[in-house]
């Protein structure tokens, strides 16, 4: 079985071909294409413009890159949301076009819920599981009961986490992208050098606050001269505030469902930092903690593809009217 | 010219006030907002939710890297973010196709060039925890 997935929710052009053993046949993400070359210079800016572009060429080297045919696809998943409304639409329509000419089944999945399943992309993990999903959009924690069924426990009320990164590195001027650059400069810094506030730590809930920090960052900014000598630890104790909240959240909410296994995924996993507090944190707990490998933590359309099987297999299919939708309906709770 | 002008001392001050600009907004309103990063446009926004009737208010997060969020209250409600978004890109979100049914807000609208018939409102820092808030319709 061949599986496509398809991913426009963002700012990339994402297509994977997956068989049912899990390999990856092929997985391309627009941002490391050489999308000059593929426009002979001249590469369209708009985001939604850009996703209307380039599918067509990109679907047809990832099918060249697995080695088959359109008629040789099996099932088609696609991003149904949460994303910037436009671009997903991009996706949704092209793959709906895709398996009404195929007389293929259409899978619609959610976004947020293909990050936390892109571990499988690597590795069995057994259910249920809590899972975090950090990126620059989205900050969320899951309790993943089974395949395909999962309750949202907690998520941000104001900033995402990596959100907070890339502000706090364009306010310092520190250059693009964000999160990279500070976890670059804090690794030579003194983490407790200022004691930044953990927002909402002492809340009942999962929800996560970042915005709070992020202006405690500018106010400590303005007022202390932060220069070559101390800037690793300034930006070493913010790093250390983020990953604190997020390890501290996430932990509750796995020894308050009585689980053993957290699953980390979304752009923000790549943190090194991160990676280091929980796994510390998971053995002093005896929690194990899984992070997907860097290429899967960004967007991508393997993970959409895997994710897509996982329903076929259960019987869920989408009907060829199914809608974008732009954000999660959020209902946390225990 | 319109100009009315708040101050506020905390975030759930600033929800108070975006709620007001809430009650107030009427389909078609197009609200810019300006203010230097953390100075709490997120939380006005927020408020404005809350003002026309989104159940998940609290949930109104920062569209910065989604670009556009849309919620459902009285009408609807949605929240733009131009700050990873290029003046040029502006026309490409379609924002009038959502001023037919609701109310859009703006955040970093100093990026969009174009603007007509909108409502500002400025988000000033006048202290660590002090926000002077001036709409002008």
């Amino acid at each position: 079985m061949l599986i496509l997935g398809v991913d426009t929710s963002c700012d990339d052009t994402s297509l994977a071909v997956l068989d049912e053993e899990r390999k990856i046949r092929a997985n391309i993400v627009s941002s490391q294409v050489d999308l000059h070359a593929m426009f002979g210079g001249v590469v369209p800016e708009i985001a939604s413009r850009k996703h209307v572009e380039l599918i067509d060429s990109l679907y047809e080297s990832a099918l060249e890159e697995a080695g088959i045919t359109s008629g040789e696809l099996d099932l088609i998943s696609v991003t149904q949301g949460p994303g910037l409304i436009g671009s997903v639409l991009v996706g949704l329509c092209f793959a709906k076009g895709l398996a009404l000419a195929l007389h293929k089944p259409l899978i619609g999945i959610n976004h947020i819920e293909a990050h936390a399943m892109s571990i499988f992309l690597e590795r069995e993990v057994e259910f249920p599981f809590i899972a975090l999903v950090v990126s620059g959009g989205h900050t969320i924690i899951l309790f993943m009961e089974g395949p395909c069924t999962y309750r949202i426990l907690g998520t941000t009320r104001d900033d995402a986490a990596g959100e907070a990164f890339d502000k706090i590195a364009k306010y310092m001027e520190l250059g693009y992208p964000g999160g990279r650059v500070i976890e670059e400069s804090a690794k030579k810094g003194q983490k407790d050098y200022v004691l930044f506030p953990r927002p909402m730590m002492d809340d009942k809930n999962y929800d996560f606050s970042f915005s709070g920090l992020k202006t405690a960052f500018i106010n400590y900014a303005k007022k202390h001269d932060i220069n070559d000598a101390n800037i690793a630890d300034v930006l070493a104790s913010f790093q250390e505030a983020v990953c604190d909240v997020l390890a501290f959240k996430t932990f509750k909410a796995a020894k308050e469902h009585a689980v053993k296994r957290i699953v980390v995924g979304g752009g923000v996993a790549s943190n090194g930092r991160l990676r280091e507090v929980f796994a510390e944190r998971g053995k002093r707990e005896g929690i194990e903690t899984m992070f997907s490998s860097p290429q899967f933590c960004t967007d991508n359309g393997a993970m959409v593809a895997i994710l897509g099987y996982y329903y076929f297999r259960k019987g869920i299919i989408s009907p060829l009217n199914a809608k974008g939708y732009s954000r999660m309906a959020i209902k946390t709770g225990k | 010219m319109e100009k009315r002008e708040f101050i506020s001392k905390s975030p759930s001050e600033t929800w108070d006030i975006g709620e007001y600009v809430g009650k107030h907004a009427l389909p078609g309103d197009l609200y810019t907002l300006y203010g230097e990063l953390g100075s709490g446009k997120t939380q006005l926004a927020k408020g404005i939710a809350r003002g026309i009737g989104v159940a998940d208010w609290e949930y109104v997060v920062s569209p910065s890297f989604t670009i556009m969020n849309i919620y459902e209250g009285k009408f609807l409600f949605c929240h733009v973010d131009l700050y990873r978004v290029t003046a040029g890109e502006v026309d490409d979100l379609n924002l009038e196709e959502f001023l037919d049914t609701g109310i859009v807000v703006v955040e970093w609208a100093e990026r969009g060039l174009w603007w007509g018939n909108n409502i500002e409102i400025h988000v000033e820092n006048t202290g660590e925890n002090e926000r002077k808030i001036v709409i002008i319709k």
